[in-house]
């Protein structure tokens, strides 16, 4: 009877962080919206606006190209599946995540990969010029942010002597020093770079318009349309919010619930979505003054977290 | 100041220093790399700064002021009249591209920790475990006066060559004479009036300051 209870709590963990993301995510979009908005002296659509589009989007018509096959309509599914089975088992707003001892850095970020490559081939399915163009391109700025990522969290793993999650976030927890150590820094400095990358947000890809000649994101999903482009943004939008999220758990994890019970779980949420906030706005403002860089020019930037990475590296594997 | 503070500050310090000679490498406007050296100039104060409290040694607190002067603001100020004169300009076109350069200075990185393991042994303080930084910045700004075809970038170069020195002379000795110090402050100092008149010749005489198109002689 215990061990029932036991798991039917884990479930219900599982289920209220999927939850937290999943409505999380298109406010976190319109909120940097919002954001970009009021700078640039526009009032801009309410920060809500996001879920309406979603409602819209899955109660209208299915299209698929003439010529796709089974994987233009699994793209969309696994993006968000992996989305929702890697947000059940980090500690975003519990450091206690059910299955957490499963809960590995390296093998969270491929699980996410996987939802990038399925979404990257069903845009060759259709096989339409901007497809294979945004794919090619996705593919090319996935490369290069690989190794940066894996040296990245490389260095948090030899500082802390762990690539679990949970455990990364819970050393933060009980130990102030390891967070404002240079490894970490450096490492969550390059997380960084490769989350904005990854996310196609403004140095690498802007996510508001349609140019064909600089778009990469919004040309692999030009072909979906209804319930299909639905799932897609929010697949995107919850992994924006799941990998900030993660972020700033490593970088600030005070506020996290480290026990069970309704009122630590509150205050974890409280936690998450301000502090994600203020990330997510940080960024909106950060992309009101950037613009975006030429494609050939992402190496460099890719690279710059690359070192950064393997600077910290390198202090965490000296200092040990 | 504790012991934990004080070796945190040096940390963060020292590794100002390395993380700014990545920036040189890193961008392309000379603006930018003179910006990274001149924050260079003040890390490197700043580490002196704090060796000099922690073992509360005048002589030393009064050389780091000196070097935040000189490095942090008077050389990179005559630089940045150089860069004056072509204020668009950028490293456009370096010898091995801007990527490759960074690994390239990552692998330097690595190649000056294992270089200086015996050095590191001998130096058993929490300053000394430092002493890698100091020859890593050394090594990349060799390289980037290898690499780099710009004047301006070759004298970066150069004065992180100087600022390597600095550092490891810092972390590794228990204090430089005062005298030694500052004759090989006021050296680079010299060094960078008489490129920057060089500079200046070769803008008024050319309109370039790429090094790689002077090729042939001319009466």
């Amino acid at each position: 009877m215990n061990e029932l209870s036991h798991v039917m709590t884990q479930i219900l963990v599982a289920v209220f962080q999927v939850a937290v993301v999943a409505v999380g995510g298109p406010l976190l979009v319109g909120l940097m919206r919002k954001v970009r908005s009021r700078l640039e002296g526009r009032v801009g659509a309410p920060i809500y606006q996001p879920l309406l589009d979603l409602r819209k989007l899955f109660a209208k018509q299915r299209m698929r190209p003439r010529d796709s096959s089974w994987v233009f309509g699994v793209g969309p599914v696994v993006l968000v599946a992996t989305v929702v089975a890697v947000t059940a088992v980090s500690p975003l707003v519990t450091s206690r995540p059910p299955l957490g001892q499963s809960s590995d850095f390296f093998a969270v970020v491929f699980v996410l990969l996987l939802g990038s490559v399925l979404l990257a081939l069903s845009a060759l399915d259709t096989g339409t010029a901007f497809g294979g163009m945004g794919s090619s391109r996705s593919m090319t700025i996935g490369a290069l942010c690989e190794p940066a990522l894996l040296v990245a969290i490389l260095a948090m793993a030899v500082a802390a002597r762990t690539s679990n999650l949970p455990a990364l976030v819970r050393i933060g927890l009980n130990h102030p020093a390891v967070i404002a150590s240079p490894a970490r820094i450096l490492a969550l400095t390059s997380f960084l770079v490769v989350i904005l990358a990854e996310s196609g947000r403004l140095p690498v890809d802007n996510p508001s318009t349609h140019l064909e000649l600089t778009m990469i994101h919004e040309a692999m999903v030009l072909e979906y349309s209804g319930a299909d482009l639905g799932l897609i943004v929010v697949g995107e939008s919850m992994r924006l919010v799941f990998l900030l999220g993660l972020l700033v758990n490593l970088l600030v994890p005070w506020g996290v619930a480290d026990r069970p019970g309704v009122l630590a779980f509150g205050l974890g949420l409280l936690a998450l979505v301000a502090k994600v906030a203020i990330v997510g706005a940080a960024i909106a403002v950060f992309e009101v003054f950037t613009a975006k860089m030429r494609l050939f020019r992402l190496p460099e930037l890719l690279a710059g977290g690359f070192v950064l990475a393997l600077l910290g590296a390198l202090t965490a594997v000296v200092a040990r | 100041m504790n012991g934990t503070t004080y070796s945190s500050f040096l940390e963060v310090a020292a590794g100002l220093v390395i993380l700014c000679a990545f920036v040189t490498l890193w961008r392309r406007s000379l603006r930018a790399i003179v910006r990274a050296l001149a924050l260079q100039g003040m890390a490197l104060g700043a580490v002196a700064l704090v060796l000099g409290v922690h073992r509360r040694d005048v002589v030393l607190i009064v050389v780091g002021c000196l070097v935040v002067a000189a490095k942090g603001f008077v050389i990179p100020t005559l630089v940045r009249r150089v860069v004056a004169n072509e204020p668009r300009s950028r490293e456009t076109s370096p010898l091995v591209n801007v990527p490759s350069s960074l690994v390239g200075a990552g692998a330097l990185t690595f190649l000056a920790y294992g270089a200086t393991r015996p050095v590191v042994a001998l130096v058993s303080t929490s300053a000394g475990r430092l002493i890698p930084l100091g020859l890593a910045t050394m090594l990349i700004g060799f390289f980037s006066m290898v690499v780099r075809r710009k004047a301006v970038s070759q004298i970066v170069g150069l004065l992180l060559v100087d600022n390597g020195i600095a550092l490891v002379a810092f972390l590794a000795t228990a204090g430089v004479p005062l005298l030694v110090e500052l004759g090989a402050s006021l050296d680079v100092l010299l060094a960078v009036v008489v490129l920057r008149v060089l500079a200046v010749q070769l803008w008024s005489k050319f309109a370039v300051l790429d090094l790689d198109q002077l090729q042939e002689l001319h009466d």
